[in-house]
């Protein structure tokens, strides 16, 4: 075991599996950085310092400079792919599958089942995601909901370094497209990482903690405000069980269903805007497939229905917050 | 190419080098502030490109209409966008030109045809179509521009405005600012061997010029000739502007990427506002009050924005829609 943070955890786990498999290949805008300067490619190492070192171990060939064109950097990621390779694309921001959104939704996502089950489309998509630097409204989005609503993408949202190596490596093992969203204020966040070769089977969520009176399911860096959340609460006395679904696309349905089964009261909390977010997705799920279980009607925390706005003070009114998760598991402990 | 500054009467040229002062001025400013940590996000400054956005926009009215990009600043003032509303954006606050919803990357002011600047690099070029659409059918002499960078010449996008403006031979220009880099990429490698950008225009089909982005004059000529083209009724056009950039890409880019010495000399051999006062003809003492006028508004700005009041939580809520 080793302590470091996810930007480490990603950029590790790219070097091991870049020596690993030599048909991986790594394209992006500034992946590298400092193509036709005078200060030279390995001068930056990626705009999010996730891809530092590798260009100088695995030239420029495997790491690929691209100018701004989302739209042939995520089409020629496809066409590597169906081609053998396994390419690792990288959006900047995730906002930008807005330029891109055919080749995500109409092409990668569609190739095995239109093509009949015999061809593949393995490509990683990096998408750095998220709320939290006041980058406003094109900069700063969660579109993980929206993926993972594409059939034949799977989707993933590692919450801790450990997580981030192993999802990663098994985006990198698979044999499916897969959209790994990275949220920019926990490149940061440290923990401990396995040694060696790490996969993390996805559609299995982890169990952050266990309190047995309400279930807390939180996405992406919204499971380190369940915690806050749920450390107040704690102190309280009352307990939380935390469900971070780790992947969105395969869901772990049975991993929440069981612990509703367990507290009967679930709040859901999503870094999006509620309509058609996850939250409503698996608070749905629970509706439809563990009814008899809830001993109160579910609650959403989401941002409210509206784009990303740049001041400090709205975006802090925008974003989800730790009072906001503890008023709704308050709201569905004292239901009815 | 020669210039007869004679064409330009006194009023113009100060008023052109005023609003050079002012981009100059107003960046140079916000580098300062933003080591204070008051300002959020990111911010892209335009230090260095004056030229360009003055010697395009002081041959504009209202009524023509431009679509600005993540280094919006200098577009904004050259446009005539009230300085100290911006400031405020900048800053976050709530009588800030947007509100404060927008920030540094999404300044917009209709009104006077700033249609927007924009985060996503590449958005600008089709909107400026549209505009262009609009114009011809107002069946007025107005036309729409979209500035875009040398890296955002790489957005398909953009390839498909240059196209569409031709076939639908609409009055839209298309300003591209060779700054030679696109974040930490260099010019030399992102837009390939095929030449400049401006052939990439011609190649479309639209008549194209070159010019000196760092200079004032060279610009304002070469775009006098553009638009006399252009509100002729004879499609779209093209420039590109051969300028620098004097900062980073954003404030807090180290520049790793910047050759030894390369700032030194860009600021040197390449400040327009250096370059307007060896060739304007116009007394210093004249550019000189102006900078003095000019640095008082913006300590003015400064302290407008640092004072204005915040949003209050429920603000988040306004503007989503017209009516729901
Ligand atoms: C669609 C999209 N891709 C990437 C980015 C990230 N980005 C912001 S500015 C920029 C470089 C733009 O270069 P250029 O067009 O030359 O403009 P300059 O920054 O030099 O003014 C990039 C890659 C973005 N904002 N939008
Ligand atoms: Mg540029």
């Amino acid at each position: 075991m080793a302590i470091m943070n996810i930007r480490d955890a990603i950029n590790r786990t790219l070097h091991d599996e870049m020596e690993r498999d030599p048909n991986i290949i790594l394209l992006g805008e500034d992946v590298a950085g400092g193509a036709g300067t005078a200060g030279g490619q390995e001068s930056i190492g990626g705009i999010w310092g996730t891809s530092g070192g590798l260009i100088g171990k695995f030239g420029a060939d495997r790491v690929i400079d691209t100018p701004i064109s989302e739209s042939a950097i995520i089409g020629a990621a496809a066409g590597a792919a169906l081609a053998g390779k396994r390419p690792v694309a990288e959006l900047m921001f995730a906002d930008f599958i807005g330029v891109c959104a055919d080749q995500i939704i109409n092409q990668i996502a569609k190739f095995r089942y239109m093509f009949g089950g015999e061809t593949a489309c393995p490509v990683v998509v990096r998408l750095i995601y998220g709320a939290g630097m006041n980058a406003a409204a094109q900069h700063s989005q969660a579109f993980y909901n929206l993926l993972t609503s594409v059939p034949g993408l799977k989707v993933v949202l590692p919450t801790t370094p450990a997580d981030a190596k192993g999802l990663l490596t098994e985006a990198l093992h698979g044999q499916d497209p897969v959209m790994f969203f990275e949220h920019k204020a926990l490149y940061t966040k440290k923990g401990e990482v396995p040694d060696g070769p790490y996969r993390i089977p996805f559609g299995h969520a982890r169990m952050v903690r266990e309190g047995g009176d309400v279930t807390i399911v939180a996405l992406g860096r919204m499971v380190s405000f369940a915690e806050k959340a749920a450390d107040a609460l704690a102190a309280q006395g009352i307990g939380c069980d935390i469900i971070d679904p780790r992947t969105t696309s395969p869901l772990d349905e049975e991993a929440i269903l069981d612990s509703v089964e367990q507290t009967g009261r679930l709040v859901v909390v999503d870094e999006s805007p509620p309509r058609c977010s996850l939250a409503r997705d698996i608070i749905g799920l629970v509706a439809e497939q563990g009814f008899t279980s809830l001993k109160a009607p579910p609650r959403m925390v989401t941002a409210p229905h509206t784009p990303i706005p740049f001041a400090r003070e709205l975006e802090r009114a925008w974003l989800p917050s730790p009072a906001h998760i503890e008023t709704a598991v308050r709201g569905v402990l004292d239901w009815g | 190419m020669a210039f007869a500054h004679n064409s330009l009467s006194q009023e113009a040229l100060l008023d052109a080098y005023r609003r050079m002062a002012t981009i100059r001025q107003f960046e140079e400013r916000l580098h300062e502030e933003i080591k204070t940590g008051e300002i959020p996000g990111f911010t892209h400054l335009y230090c260095g490109q004056e030229a360009a956005a003055v010697g395009v926009c002081s041959h504009l009215d209202d009524e023509d209409m431009i679509v600005s990009t993540h280094r919006g600043h200098g577009h904004c003032i050259a446009k005539g966008c009230d300085v100290i509303a911006m400031m405020k954006e900048i800053y976050g606050k709530r009588d800030g030109l947007c509100k404060g919803r927008g920030g540094s990357m999404h300044i917009a002011d209709t009104k006077i045809g700033m249609l927007g600047a924009n985060g996503i690099v590449g958005a600008g070029a089709p909107q400026a179509v549209g505009a262009a659409i609009a114009a011809k059918m107002d069946g007025r002499r107005k036309v729409a521009i979209a500035f875009s960078g040398d890296g955002a010449c790489n957005q398909g996008t953009t390839f498909e405005a240059m196209n569409m403006a031709v076939v639908l031979k609409v009055p839209a220009i298309f300003v591209f600012e060779n700054n030679h880099y696109s974040e930490h990429t260099g010019y030399s490698y992102a837009v390939g061997t095929s030449g400049d950008i401006a052939s990439r225009a011609e190649a479309f089909g639209m008549k194209a010029w070159r010019a000196n982005g760092s200079d004032f004059f060279d610009t304002y000529a070469a775009f006098g000739d553009l638009l006399a083209h252009v509100r002729g009724g004879h499609g779209p056009a093209a420039i590109e502007l051969d300028t620098e950039r004097f900062y980073g890409h954003f404030e807090g880019d180290p520049q790793r990427y910047r050759g030894p010495g390369e700032l030194d000399r860009i600021r040197a051999e390449r400040d327009c506002l250096i370059a307007f006062r060896q060739s304007s003809g116009i007394a210093a003492d004249a550019l000189d009050s102006i900078d003095a006028e000019v640095a008082a508004l913006i300590d003015e700005a400064v302290t407008a924005a640092r004072a204005a009041p915040v949003s209050e939580p429920a603000h988040v809520l306004e503007d989503v829609y017209a009516d729901y």
